[in-house]
C-alpha cells in the first residue's frame, strides 16, 4: 500500500534485519515440510496391502523417532539464533507509543 | 508401607508451597521490586500449560495405542511458536496496543465491537473448557486411585468423587484468591504467573525423571530400549497420513485459539520481546516433553500386567519398580499439569463469562445506565468469581456425569475442534482489511454446529444425546448427513473428519459472507487497526466528545475503575489538556484514552456500550473514515482539516464563553459585594453612632441602660473588626506578606481542634471519620491549617441541606502529601458554580444568608502558600472539598531535621 514511499536501498544492518525476519517467516514452512518427510517412508499401506510389503520396506518407529527428534532440535536452534538477530520489538512499541 | 498417606501428605506440602509461591511473587510485584518475575524465561515457562494432564499422562496411552501419532500433538505448536513472526507477534500487538482482556474481546473488538460476536465466542469456549476440565479431574483421579491400589495397607477404598470435588474445590480457591485480585484483566496476575512456572519445572523434570528410570533403570540403556521398542507391537511407523498432517494443523490451530493458550501467551506477555525467547525455549520444553514417552509406553506395555490402563504407566511403572519417591515426583507432576491448566482456563473463561455476559445483562437490568446505580467494580469483580467457581462445578459436573470413561479419553481433542473455530476470524481478523462481522458470525455458526452435530454430540456414545439412526443413516433418514461420514462415504477418522469439514465450511462462508456484505464503519476502523498495527500510530478515533458531560463520565469511571485511579485519570488528562481540577474537556482523544482504560476492565464491547450512552451514539468522524479507505483525494482531505479546525475553533469558543461567562459572574459579584461590605460596614456604624449619641446626649441613664448600649456599641465593633480582619487576611495572602509558624503535629489532632472549632455538634451534622487513617504526621503552620478545615467544617454545617446531615472525613495518604476529603450528603454545589467558589465574594446562593464569601477564597490562598491546594471534587454523595497538604512544608523540610 505505501511502497512507494519505500527507499529501494537501505543501509547494509537494515537490510541483514529484513533477510532475518525472511527467514524467521520461512523456517515454520521449512518445519512443516521436514516434519512431512516421514510420510514418505512409510510403506504404501493403501496401495500395497497390509501383508509382508510392510514390514519390509516400512520405516521403523524408531528410526522416525531419531529422526524427528533432530529436526525438532534443529529447529529450535534455528529458531534462537534468528530471533535474536530480528530488530527488537520493543524499539517498535515505543515509537508506536508515542506517535 | 503408607504410600498413600505419604502422597497425599507431599500433595498437601507441595499445594501449600505453590499458594506461598503465589503469594510471594504478588507481594513481591507490588513492591515493585521483581524484575526476575518478568523475565523471558517465566513467560516461557508458562506457556506450558498447553502440556496438560492430558498430554501428561495420555501422550504415553497414545504411544502404547498408535505409535508416534502422539507427536503431532506437539509438532503444530511448535510450528506455530517458531513462526512467531507471522502470528504471535502480531497477536500481542494487538492485544496489547487494545488492552484486550480475551480471545472473545479481541474477535468481538476487532469485528465493531459487537457484544453478540464475544457472547458466541464465549459459550463455544465455555462449552469446550467445561469437558477439559473433566479431564483433568479423572486424570488427577485416577492417580490417586492408582496409588491407593498399589498400597497394601489401605483399608478403604477411594471415593473418586469426592476426591475430585475437593481438587475442584481447593483450585476454584486458589484461582478466585490470585485471579482476581484486580479488576483490570490487563494487569498481570504475577502470583499465578509464577505458580504455573514452577509447576512447568516440576513436571518437566518428573517426566524426565521417569524416563530416565524408564530407559536406565528398567530396561537396561539406550541401545537396549532402542531394541526393545523394535520388537514391540508399535514398531512400524504406521501412522495415517491424513491423522499425521490434520492432527498437526488441528494441534496448531488449538494452541492459537484456546481461551488458556491465549491469557498466558497475550494476555499475561509483560514484554513483547520475550516471545524471543519463547520461540526457541518453547519448543525445547515440548521436544523434552516428548522425548521420553515412546519408551515409557514400550516398556511399559512389556512389564505390565495384560489390560494395565496404559495412560497411567508414567506412575505405575515406578511404583512396580519400587520407587515410591519417583512415584510421589511423577504424580506431583501430574497434579501440576491438572493444576495449572484448570486454574488459568478458569480464569480465562471466568473473564469472559463476566465480560461478555453478566455485565451486559447487569447493565440492561439496571435501566441501560452505568451512570445511575450501584457499583459496577463489585458487580463485575464478583461476577468473575462466581463464574470461576461455577466453571470449575460445571467441570465437576460433568466428570460426574459423564462417569469417567472411554467417552471423556477422546474429549481432549474433541475440544480442539471446537476452539479451532476461532481460527478463520481470529487470521482473519488480523490479515485481511475485508472480513467483517457478518462473515464471522456466519462462519463460526456453521462451524459451531457442523462441530456440534459430528464430533461433540456422538462423542457421548450412540442414543445418548443422538439417536443411532441419525448416526447410522444421517438426519431425516439422509445419508450423506450422516454424522461421521458428510457427504459421501467415512474414509476418515471422526476426528480429522469433524475438523476438516467443520474448519473449511467456516472458513469458506466467513470468506463469502464477508466478501458480498458491507461492514459498518467501526468495523472498518478496528480491521484496519489490526491489520496495520505495525504501521499505525494507533489511535482508534471514533467519538466526537462535546456533548459528553464529563462529570458522568468521571461517575462512571469512578464505578468501574475506583474512585483514585479514575481521579488520577481524569486529573492527568485535565493537566494534559492545561486545565486545573478533575474536569477535562471531553475531547475525541480523552474519549478514546478513557474507552481503552475502561476497556481493560470490563472488555471493549461493554466499555463502547458505556461510553456511547453518555457521549451519546458513536460517529466515526471524516478523519477516521480517511484512514480506512486509504484514499488520497485531497478535497476530503482538505474538508477533514476544515472539519478539525471547526471543531477546534468550537472548543475554544466554548472556553472562551466560559471564562467570559466567569468575568461577569465575578465583576457581577464584586458589585454585590461592595454594596454588601457598604451596608455591612453601615449597619454597625449607625448603631455605634445613634448609641454613642444616646450616651453622649441623654443624661439620666440607669446604669443598666448604660451597660447595655455600651455592649451593643462593643458588639457592633467586633463584628466591625471581624470583618476588616478578613479582609486584612486576604489581602495579606494575596500578597504573599505572611510568616508561616511550622510545628509538627499529628493530623488526628489537628483535626479533633477544627471540629471544635467549627462548633460541630452532634446535634447539627453527623460526622464520619476513620482514626486510624489520620495517624499522620505533618510538618506545617497547623494554625492556619486548622483556620481551612474550620472554614470548610462550618460551610458543611450552614449548607448541607440533607434531613440527616452528615460530614464524612476521609483521609488518603499519597507520596508526600495527604489529601484530606470533607464529603457532606447534600445536594452539592451545582455544575454551573463550581468554577467560581474559590473566587472572593463568591457566595453558592444569594437566597442563603452567611459571611462575606471569603471564606473559601482565604483557604484557597493559605493552602497555596502552604504548598497544596483546596479543590471541589465532582461527582460524589454530596459537596465534597479536597484539601492536599504536604507532609512537610516545601523549602522548610531541611530546616526542620
Amino acid at each position: 500500500m505505501t511502497d512507494k514511499a519505500r527507499p529501494v536501498f537501505v543501509a547494509r544492518r537494515t537490510y541483514r534485519q529484513r533477510r532475518m525476519a525472511d527467514a524467521a517467516r520461512l523456517l515454520p514452512v521449512l518445519g512443516a515440510g521436514l516434519f512431512l518427510v516421514p510420510l514418505l517412508w512409510r510403506s504404501d499401506g493403501a496401495s500395497v496391502g497390509e501383508g509382508d510389503a510392510v514390514a519390509a520396506s516400512g520405516a521403523g518407529t524408531v528410526e522416525v523417532m531419531l529422526y524427528l527428534f533432530l529436526v525438532w532440535i534443529f529447529l529450535a536452534a534455528a529458531a534462537g539464533l534468528i530471533s535474536y538477530r530480528l530488530p527488537a520489538p520493543q524499539d517498535e512499541t515505543r515509537r508506536d507509543g508515542q506517535g | 508401607m503408607a504410600t498413600l498417606n505419604i502422597m497425599v501428605l507431599v500433595a498437601l506440602a507441595y499445594v501449600t508451597l505453590l499458594f506461598a509461591v503465589a503469594f510471594a511473587a504478588d507481594r513481591a510485584a507490588a513492591r515493585g521490586r521483581a524484575r526476575w518475575l518478568r523475565s523471558p524465561l517465566v513467560y516461557t515457562l508458562s506457556l506450558s500449560i498447553y502440556c496438560t494432564a492430558w498430554t501428561y499422562y495420555g501422550a504415553v496411552g497414545f504411544a502404547a495405542r498408535s505409535g508416534l501419532e502422539y507427536v503431532t500433538i506437539y509438532l503444530g505448536p511448535t510450528l506455530v511458536v517458531i513462526g512467531w513472526w507471522w502470528t504471535l507477534r502480531k497477536m500481542v500487538r494487538v492485544g496489547r496496543s487494545q488492552r484486550i482482556t480475551s480471545i472473545a474481546d479481541l474477535i468481538s473488538s476487532r469485528f465493531g465491537k459487537s457484544n453478540a460476536l464475544a457472547v458466541f465466542v464465549t459459550l463455544v469456549a465455555l462449552l469446550g473448557t467445561t469437558p477439559y476440565i473433566a479431564l483433568q479431574l479423572q486424570s488427577l483421579t485416577l492417580s490417586v486411585v492408582a496409588f491407593a491400589e498399589a498400597d497394601p495397607t489401605r483399608e478403604v477404598a477411594v471415593n473418586r468423587q469426592s476426591t475430585a470435588f475437593w481438587v475442584a474445590a481447593g483450585m476454584a480457591l486458589f484461582a478466585i484468591l490470585f485471579g482476581t485480585r484486580n479488576l483490570d484483566a490487563n494487569e498481570r496476575h504475577h502470583g499465578i504467573v509464577m505458580a504455573i512456572a514452577l509447576e512447568a519445572v516440576v513436571k518437566l523434570v518428573a517426566l524426565l525423571a521417569v524416563g530416565i528410570f524408564v530407559v536406565w533403570g528398567l530396561s537396561g540403556g539406550v541401545s537396549e530400549t532402542l531394541a526393545r521398542i523394535d520388537r514391540s507391537a508399535i514398531a512400524e511407523f504406521e501412522v495415517p497420513g491424513s491423522r499425521w498432517v490434520g492432527l498437526t494443523l488441528l494441534s496448531a490451530a488449538a494452541f492459537l485459539c484456546l481461551p488458556r493458550m491465549f491469557q498466558v501467551m497475550v494476555v499475561e506477555n509483560e514484554d513483547e520481546r520475550h516471545l524471543r525467547t519463547a520461540a526457541w525455549a518453547f519448543p525445547a520444553y515440548m521436544m523434552l516433553m516428548s522425548l521420553f514417552v515412546v519408551p515409557i509406553a514400550v516398556v511399559g506395555l512389556d512389564l505390565s500386567p495384560e489390560g494395565a490402563n496404559p495412560d497411567l504407566f508414567v506412575l505405575t511403572l515406578p511404583l512396580m519398580g519400587g520407587q515410591e519417591g519417583l512415584a510421589i515426583l511423577s504424580f506431583l507432576g501430574g497434579f501440576s499439569s491438572a493444576t495449572s491448566m484448570v486454574i488459568v482456563a478458569a480464569i480465562a473463561v471466568s473473564t469472559m463469562v463476566s465480560n461478555h455476559v453478566v455485565m451486559p445483562v447487569w447493565l440492561w437490568l439496571t435501566g441501560g445506565s452505568a451512570v445511575m446505580s450501584g457499583d459496577v467494580r463489585l458487580v463485575a469483580m464478583r461476577a468473575r468469581r462466581i463464574s470461576i467457581a461455577i466453571t470449575l462445578f460445571l467441570g465437576y459436573l460433568y466428570f460426574r456425569l459423564s462417569g469417567g470413561g472411554a467417552a471423556l479419553a477422546s474429549i481432549g481433542l474433541i475440544s480442539f475442534v471446537g476452539v479451532a473455530q476461532f481460527l478463520p476470524p481470529l487470521i482473519g481478523g488480523l490479515f485481511w482489511r475485508g472480513a467483517n462481522r457478518k462473515g464471522a458470525l456466519a462462519g463460526l455458526s456453521v462451524g459451531f454446529a457442523l462441530w456440534l452435530y459430528c464430533l461433540f454430540l456422538p462423542s457421548f456414545g450412540p442414543s445418548f444425546l443422538m439417536p443411532v439412526s441419525v448416526l447410522e443413516q444421517g438426519a431425516f433418514g439422509l445419508s450423506w448427513l450422516r454424522p461421521q461420514a458428510l457427504f459421501g462415504p467415512a474414509v476418515l477418522d471422526p476426528v480429522i473428519h469433524a475438523f476438516l469439514w467443520s474448519i473449511s465450511l467456516n472458513t469458506l462462508i466467513f470468506i463469502v459472507v464477508s466478501i458480498f456484505s458491507f461492514p459498518q464503519p467501526v468495523e472498518r476502523l478496528q480491521g484496519a487497526q489490526f491489520v496495520n498495527v505495525f504501521d499505525h500510530s494507533g489511535t482508534t478515533g471514533g467519538w466526537t466528545g462535546g456533548l459528553a458531560q464529563s462529570e458522568d463520565l468521571l461517575i462512571m469511571t469512578q464505578r468501574i475503575m475506583g474512585a483514585q485511579e479514575a481521579q488520577a485519570l481524569f486529573a492527568a488528562a485535565a493537566r494534559e489538556q492545561g486545565i486545573g481540577g478533575y474536569l477535562p474537556e471531553p475531547t475525541p482523544d480523552f474519549l478514546v484514552t478513557l474507552e481503552r482504560a475502561l476497556a481493560g476492565s470490563v472488555g471493549a464491547a461493554t466499555a463502547h456500550a458505556m461510553i456511547s450512552q453518555i457521549v451519546g451514539g458513536a460517529s466515526v468522524s471524516v478523519q477516521d473514515l480517511m484512514a480506512v479507505a486509504d484514499e488520497t483525494a485531497q478535497i476530503m482531505e482538505y474538508s477533514s482539516q476544515l472539519e478539525a479546525k471547526t471543531q477546534e475553533q468550537e472548543r475554544t469558543a466554548r472556553q472562551l464563553r466560559q471564562v467570559n461567562e466567569k468575568l461577569t459572574q465575578i465583576s457581577l459579584q464584586k458589585d454585590a459585594f461592595l454594596s454588601q461590605i457598604s451596608h455591612e460596614l453601615r449597619t454597625p456604624m449607625t448603631s455605634i453612632r445613634a448609641f454613642s449619641e444616646i450616651l453622649r446626649d441623654t443624661g439620666e441613664l440607669t446604669a443598666e441602660e448604660e451597660s447595655k448600649y455600651a455592649s451593643i456599641i462593643h458588639d457592633e465593633a467586633i463584628r466591625l473588626t471581624r470583618l476588616l480582619d478578613d479582609l486584612l487576611d486576604l489581602s495579606v495572602l494575596e500578597n504573599a506578606q505572611i510568616v508561616l509558624n511550622p510545628e509538627h503535629g499529628q493530623l488526628g489532632g489537628l483535626i479533633d481542634r477544627a471540629l471544635m472549632g467549627a462548633g460541630l455538634s452532634e446535634a447539627s451534622i453527623r460526622v464520619r471519620r476513620r482514626p486510624e487513617d489520620e495517624a499522620i504526621s505533618l510538618y506545617t503552620d497547623l494554625d492556619r491549617l486548622a483556620q481551612v478545615f474550620i472554614n470548610v467544617m462550618s460551610n458543611a454545617r450552614k449548607y448541607c441541606d440533607a434531613p440527616n446531615p452528615e460530614l464524612r472525613i476521609r483521609v488518603l495518604r499519597e507520596a508526600d502529601h495527604v489529601a484530606v476529603d470533607f464529603i457532606d450528603n447534600g445536594s452539592g454545589i451545582p455544575a454551573g458554580e463550581q468554577g467560581t467558589i474559590f473566587e472572593k465574594f463568591a457566595r453558592v446562593s444569594e437566597t442563603r444568608a452567611g459571611g462575606a464569601g471569603l471564606g473559601l477564597a482565604i483557604c484557597r490562598e493559605i493552602m497555596a502558600r502552604l504548598g497544596g491546594s483546596i479543590t471541589y471534587v465532582p461527582g460524589q454523595e454530596g459537596a465534597a472539598f479536597r484539601v492536599l497538604a504536604p507532609m512537610a512544608l516545601p523549602g522548610q523540610a531541611t530546616a526542620a531535621q
